[in-house]
């Protein structure tokens, strides 16, 4: 295999700056001991993290986020396994527009879905309910879990669980007992992807969230257009450190590559 | 006859729940959002019962919306032109780097998209800001401060950091299928490493690229995030002006109008994308 000339190393330099800087300054402000958005020179300081901390809204987004995370992506489990059994195991009418509808939600705009939900929860008296934000949570990341769970099937070696029928396994016992943990890895790797997504998700949610139910990321936009202090850049620090500890997670059980790149 | 009828009714009992639910909380909320366009709306009295066409009229007719309209298409275009000049490049000598090199900068370059947007929009508003880091840089080399926040280019560096990952993953993914013996078999036979570049590797970088623009530019004319924290007041694109059309102007009609607009321009782009990119992989491999 051909190596990678000296210009390509600095282009690749370069490519690696430019992705990173944003997140490395955003680690170094945090631990400022000053007032303002600067560069700890003198010393480094926690006190913006105490800062967090000791924030009320911020912690009461932060585990509305954490619960919203949690229950939409298991939720999406539940239906997108079931979805994924029936799209990739049967032939039925129905079945293209079935798959199209569950990832619709990847191609249209989070935009729009938020406008869409905002007017659907007007006309029903809904808004503001932290049950309606984690539906429409669950619509967001359900393709996520889908296509990860539509990969492991498709990949599987169904002798097993021929034999188990065979056997004498009912339908329900060859499924818990032999695909369940066959594709475990594809939903666990679904899962993991829907949290995310769901704990990140902005554009959606700022139109659909109320005062009460204020997730971390709006928050968080909020805070960042009305007042400019480090403790963005503190929230902004933690945030990277969830992703990070989720993103080595993901990578050490599943292969962080296999998931986000070779989903087909 | 049990078992035929069984085999029938199987994939609705299993998708069943689901599809109602994407029905109810997918597809009705759009047809809402579409009806609600055409909704009259009064300033004083907010949406009447009457409808009309008015809103799609204000919008393809007046200046201030099509200006809008404009920088939007301007934006994601220029930000996937970018995208595509950095993320081919990039996945090409990824590819051609060794373990574990190459997962290890595969992940610093994909791993930011599970980073909040917020967070990464934040990180560029300290480094392009009047006192940020890259004018400080300009200043210490005897360069004049220039001011990029609340500018057009701030709002393009940030949506190219942003979407980085959507162009790499495709061409990464295609340049996976190509065998590097491939290449090396034309060199043997004579190519020069620029023709075989051109011959051998292009044709299927080609069709991750194409994949990764239609993703890029569909993701950055919606973008929300970094042009209402980077562009200011201002510089509004078709998102931050829903936004600002839905919770400050309280003019939901007009909002759904332009919505729904960046909704069918998204599908068709879509659309027309997928024809050409089936039919350029048709040409290409047979």
């Amino acid at each position: 295999m051909q190596k990678n000339g000296p210009v390509a190393l600095i282009f690749h330099v370069l490519v690696l700056t430019f992705v990173l800087a944003p997140l490395v300054i955003i680690c170094l402000v945090a631990f400022t001991p000053e007032n303002t958005l600067s560069l700890p020179t003198t010393g480094l300081s926690l006190r913006w993290f105490k800062a967090v901390f000791e924030h009320p809204d911020f912690m009461a987004s932060f585990w509305n986020s954490i619960w919203l995370a949690t229950l939409s992506a298991t939720l999406a489990v539940a239906f997108a396994v079931p979805a994924a059994l029936a799209i990739s195991r049967y032939t039925f009418p129905g079945r293209d527009f079935l798959n199209a509808l569950f990832l619709s939600p990847l191609i249209i705009p989070h935009l729009v879905l938020g406008v869409a939900f905002l007017r659907l929860f007007a006309l029903l008296g809904a808004t503001g309910s932290f049950a309606w934000l984690v539906a429409t949570h669950i619509i967001v990341v359900t393709p996520y879990v889908l296509r990860l769970v539509l990969a492991a099937l498709s990949g599987l070696d169904r002798s097993a669980e021929q034999a188990a029928r065979t056997l004498g396994a009912g339908e329900w016992t060859a499924f818990r007992r032999i695909t369940a943990p066959m594709i475990l890895p594809g939903i666990t790797g679904g899962w993991l992807l829907a949290f995310i997504n769901s704990f990140d998700e902005l554009t959606m949610s700022i139109f659909v969230t109320s005062p009460a139910t204020v997730t971390l990321p709006v928050r968080m936009y909020m805070y960042a257009t009305e007042s400019i202090d480090p403790m963005m850049a503190a929230v902004s620090a933690l945030m990277i450190a969830i992703t990070a500890a989720a993103m080595l997670v993901l990578d050490r059980t599943f292969g962080l590559d296999r998931i986000l790149v070779g989903q087909r | 006859m049990i078992a035929r009828s069984s085999t029938l009714s199987a994939p609705w009992l299993l998708a069943g729940p689901g599809a109602l639910f994407f029905f109810g909380l997918v597809l009705l909320p759009l047809a809402l959002t579409v009806i609600l366009s055409f909704h009259a709306y009064d300033h004083s009295t907010g949406i009447q019962n009457t409808f009309t066409l008015s809103h799609y009229v204000t919008v393809v007719t007046d200046g201030y919306y099509l200006e809008i309209f404009w920088r939007t298409l301007r934006i994601a275009a220029l930000t996937t032109l970018i995208c595509a000049a950095i993320g081919v490049p990039e996945a090409y000598i990824l590819s051609r780097m060794r373990d574990p090199w190459r997962s290890v900068f595969l992940l610093v370059i994909i791993g930011p998209l599970l980073v909040s947007v917020v967070v990464r929009t934040f990180g560029w508003s300290m480094l392009l800001g009047s006192q940020g880091l890259v004018n400080q840089a300009l200043q210490l080399l005897g360069f004049p401060s220039v001011r990029i926040l609340y500018t057009e280019t701030a709002i393009v560096i940030a949506l190219v950091h942003v979407m980085l990952p959507f162009m790499v993953i495709p061409v990464w993914t295609a340049l996976q299928k190509l065998d590097p013996m491939v290449e090396a078999a034309a060199w043997t036979l004579g190519a020069s490493h620029f023709t075989a570049l051109r011959r051998v590797v292009m044709p299927q970088v080609t069709l991750g690229m194409l994949s990764g623009s239609l993703i890029v530019f569909g993701l950055s004319a919606s973008a929300f995030a970094v042009p209402a924290l980077l562009g200011g007041r201002r510089l509004k694109m078709a998102a931050t002006l829903v936004y600002d059309e839905y919770l400050h102007e309280l003019n939901w009609p007009l909002g759904a109008t332009i919505a729904i607009i960046v909704l069918v321009a998204n599908l068709c782009i879509m659309l027309a994308y997928n024809r050409m990119v089936e039919a350029r992989a048709r040409r290409t491999l047979g």
